[in-house]
């Protein structure tokens, strides 16, 4: 994990706020690596983590997680991390053999538009499933990314009510948290644009407590500062919604990320 | 042409071919590789005859102070695929067949491989299906999945597979505004990542996005691939005109680099000089673009295919 973004943040693997939807997103830039930072954040909180991931391999996050000086292999063994390897299942499915009994989560693969209730029952078996010994904290959801669903046919409407679902079950019924990543193409303001990307961000940041924008820099590139991040954290008080927004800019490097309020760069100063 | 490369350098260096095409056959395809500049290629020859231990080598005196390099050969004589990056080709030359014939080849023409029943299952064409099923079954049987066992000297699989989202695949993303088949293609592309990421292979695809309108789509596309490049010809454009541009022939826009955290690559926007090497040995001589007012952020560099410098 991050320490510089968690002391921005003001979280501390030791103590959790419970119920959290953190929205990570990005434009025209990557934000996995905040994703890396979630969960590597929350299995060092002894948290029970089920990581839906939809775009790598296993071995992709394993061998990044390896850096930032985590096992994913032995968070594994201990039942403390339920890894859906969406890559790995969905062949299975797409490239019809006999049938794959062990996972049904990617089911919705052969009629994405009767929506993801196979996925949403894969992730709350996960969470509420009580296989190993050991107890761990509260569950949190990690979801990379969201768009792709969007890709393979389903719609934004469908993706919001499985989030919903998650939200309902993880969220307010188990006291625990999601960190879903959106990824978004194109500008905002264009009328015709990713529609069904900007429909899915729009509705989760209206749920969310707390949003993390990645762009690139408006000025271009930058080989000391790969780009900047917008922090937004949602609270609502009574019937008033107080948002507080930060920007940082951050740069990631060999085993980490490091992150710096603009204009403050180490290569700058 | 970048498929053309990448095809080209896989054969050099002995690599495994799959290539997939459904508007020319891809053996026709095969046979338009360019040629390898040939100063430090090998040449697979029948007629050779093998060296013999006792025979003295030829118009050069043992080495007296040299002595460690007595035994090393004349001229290196060997593709040496791991010591360089890429190879140099001519462009107006055709691989020789008996460099290309050396290569393992696999293909998959749709006219020819689709006449089996089609698989109603998926939610993908079924020449996009049939496609998935072909590659998969060749990266099992010739031992390029990473769960086969090591028994055998691992190679490298190269798949390039041309024009995906054209008509001719049956798809009909170039030919409408909102297409009837508009996941088929994404939903490809994610069976093809996921067989990248189980096997020994890599993969080009071209597309001809000039026919895809939907930039949401080409947005989707691109995420799903690791490396995304744009190439836009100046033929026929106003830029042919323009006098800024006039050494050049097009223009190669890179469009998205995924980020492998960690490194010290990243997705990154930006107008730099920069001189791509790509893994097929183009030298693309790319230079900082003319400014233009209200230019996008965005990797661009002017380029010329040239002749590798001798």
């Amino acid at each position: 994990m991050f320490t510089e973004l968690n002391s921005i943040l003001n979280a501390s693997p030791d103590s959790i706020t419970p119920g959290e939807l953190i929205v990570v997103s990005d434009r025209q830039s990557d934000a996995s690596f905040l994703v890396h930072h979630f969960l590597s954040f929350y299995l060092r909180a002894r948290c029970k983590v089920c990581f839906l991931g939809l775009v790598q391999s296993f071995c992709h996050y394993s061998a990044v997680s390896q850096r930032l000086g985590l096992s994913l292999t032995q968070a594994k063994e201990r039942g403390q991390l339920v890894f859906l390897e969406g890559l790995k299942d969905s062949l299975s499915i797409l490239i019809p053999q006999e049938r794959n009994a062990e996972s049904q989560a990617m089911d919705f693969l052969q009629d994405p538009a009767a929506g993801l209730r196979s996925l949403y029952e894969f992730v709350q078996s996960s969470v509420t499933g009580s296989g190993s010994s050991e107890d761990w904290g509260p569950p949190v959801l990690l979801v990379d990314d969201l768009s792709v669903l969007l890709s393979l046919g389903v719609s934004a409407g469908a993706v919001l009510d499985f989030s919903h679902y998650c939200r309902a079950t993880i969220c307010s019924q188990l006291q625990g948290n999601m960190v879903m990543l959106v990824r978004c193409s194109g500008e905002e303001e264009e009328e015709d644009g990713d529609e069904g990307s900007e429909r899915l961000l729009k509705g989760l940041t209206h749920q969310c407590t707390l949003t993390l924008h990645v762009q690139g820099l408006p000025t271009g590139f930058c080989k000391d500062i790969h780009g900047q991040v917008e922090v937004c954290r949602r609270r609502r008080r009574g019937d008033l919604q107080h948002n507080q927004n930060k920007l940082f800019q951050y740069k990631v490097h060999d085993k980490g990320a490091s992150f710096f309020a603009r204009g403050t760069s180490s290569a700058v100063l | 042409m970048i498929l053309k490369y990448f095809l080209a350098e896989g054969v050099v260096c002995r690599h495994e071919l799959f290539v997939a095409a459904a508007q020319d056959n891809p053996d026709d395809i095969l046979q338009e590789l360019p040629a390898p500049i040939l100063d430090d290629v090998a040449i697979p020859k029948a007629v050779e005859q093998p060296r013999l231990p006792c025979e003295p080598r030829d118009s050069l005196e043992a080495m007296n102070i040299a002595w460690r390099y007595q035994n090393l050969p004349k001229v290196q004589s060997f593709l040496a695929s791991s010591s360089r990056f890429g190879h140099y080709y001519d462009v107006s030359k055709t691989m020789e067949p008996e460099i290309r014939l050396a290569a393992k080849c696999h293909s998959f023409y749709p006219p020819e491989h689709l006449s089996q029943s089609s698989n109603t299952h998926s939610p993908m064409l079924e020449s996009y299906s049939a496609l998935l099923k072909s590659l998969q079954e060749v990266i099992n049987r010739e031992g390029f999945d990473l769960t086969a066992p090591m028994s055998k000297s691992r190679n490298i699989l190269r798949v390039g597979l041309h024009s995906l989202g054209s008509a001719l695949w049956g798809d009909d993303l170039s030919c409408h505004d909102n297409p009837k088949h508009r996941h088929a293609l994404t939903t490809f592309l994610y069976g093809l990542r996921a067989l990248m990421r189980s096997s020994l292979s890599v993969a080009v695809v071209t597309l001809p996005s000039h026919l895809i309108q939907d930039r949401a789509l080409m947005g989707s596309i691109t995420r799903l691939c690791d490396n995304a490049i744009a190439l836009e010809s100046f033929k026929g454009s106003e830029r042919e005109t323009n006098p800024l541009y006039k050494d050049y022939h097009g223009r190669n826009t890179h469009t998205y680099l995924s980020v492998s955290f960690p490194s010290d690559t990243h997705t990154h926007t930006s107008t730099r000089r920069q001189c791509i090497k790509a893994g097929a040995g183009l030298w693309m001589e790319a230079g900082q673009p003319p400014c233009r007012p209200g230019c996008q952020c965005e990797l661009v560099c002017c380029c010329s295919i040239r002749r590798a410098p001798q």
